[in-house]
């Protein structure tokens, strides 16, 4: 199965749930895509839940920093949220924990754009 | 670590195309012949993710997709370890020559990740120029049952 994006609108703040795979050929491409698209948009508030990812490889993982300079060029920011203990892991082994801000709670993530 | 004397016993000898494809056969056998040997749900995933990394810098970037060019996939069981070689038919690979992806210039690099990932999830990799040209990394991974070993973590 590869990915499945669904974004939805919360206030300021877009919301992508994805779901599946993002990988090589299978999932990396829709993400640059519906993130060029919201950026293009103007919605320059994006969190990204990945609760539902149940694998992201090393260039899914790249799609998410460049989703990341995207946002951040536009003047914007994007967040992530509800990481897996295996998505938790390549962060800390690619140390792009130190470059994304991660949240457990949507709640506070949401709120972590007011701020 | 060498195998010493013991007889290598190949479980999986392969000639695969260069295709993503060929990404998920080899990622496949590797993971049953993890789950065989009894590793860890969680050292299985790691073998087999650093397989894929592995198969996917061999058809992506060695043999780039070339129709004719092949992947020579190859899975030995030893006593307590895995050993997994993959050969690519690519113009040939200089490790030393990746900028490193932990720096904190190459963070937000899109790619030059892989290798680090692989090198966290096996015990030993060596990537090497092939006999026929091209490139042969050879990925280990010992059994440690019923226990998760620990991502090799960088810590600088």
């Amino acid at each position: 199965m590869s990915v499945t994006l669904t974004t939805r609108q919360v206030g300021d703040v877009t919301v992508i749930d994805a779901k599946g795979r993002i990988t090589l050929g299978e999932g990396s491409s829709d993400f640059r895509d519906s993130i060029k698209s919201l950026v293009e948009k103007g919605q320059k508030n994006i969190l990204v839940n990945l609760a539902n990812i149940t694998y992201i490889d090393s260039s899914g993982i790249g799609e998410m920093v460049s989703g990341y300079t995207t946002v951040a060029n536009a003047g914007g920011k994007l967040k992530l949220l509800s990481l897996t203990k295996r998505i938790q892991d390549l962060l800390q082994i690619t140390k792009l924990y130190t470059v994304f801000e991660v949240y457990d709670d949507e709640a506070a993530g949401l709120a972590s754009f007011q701020s | 670590m060498s195998a010493g004397n013991q007889s290598p016993k190949p479980v999986a000898e392969l000639v695969l195309e260069s295709s993503l494809e060929s990404v998920d056969v080899a990622e496949s056998h590797v993971i049953a012949a993890a789950e065989r040997a009894g590793m860890s749900e969680e050292d299985v995933f790691r073998f087999g993710y650093a397989v894929r990394e592995a198969m996917v810098n061999a058809v992506v970037h060695g043999n780039r997709y070339s129709s004719n060019k092949s992947v020579g996939f190859r899975i030995i069981e030893l006593p307590g370890q895995i050993e997994v070689r993959i050969e690519d038919q690519g113009g040939g690979f200089d490790a030393g020559g990746v900028a490193d992806p932990l720096a904190e210039e190459n963070l937000l690099s899109q790619s030059g990740r892989g290798l680090a990932l692989i090198r966290a999830f096996v015990d030993e990799l060596s990537v090497a120029p092939a006999a026929g040209g091209g490139t042969a990394a050879v990925l280990r991974k010992f059994v440690r049952a019923g226990t998760e070993s620990p991502p090799q973590v960088s810590e600088e």
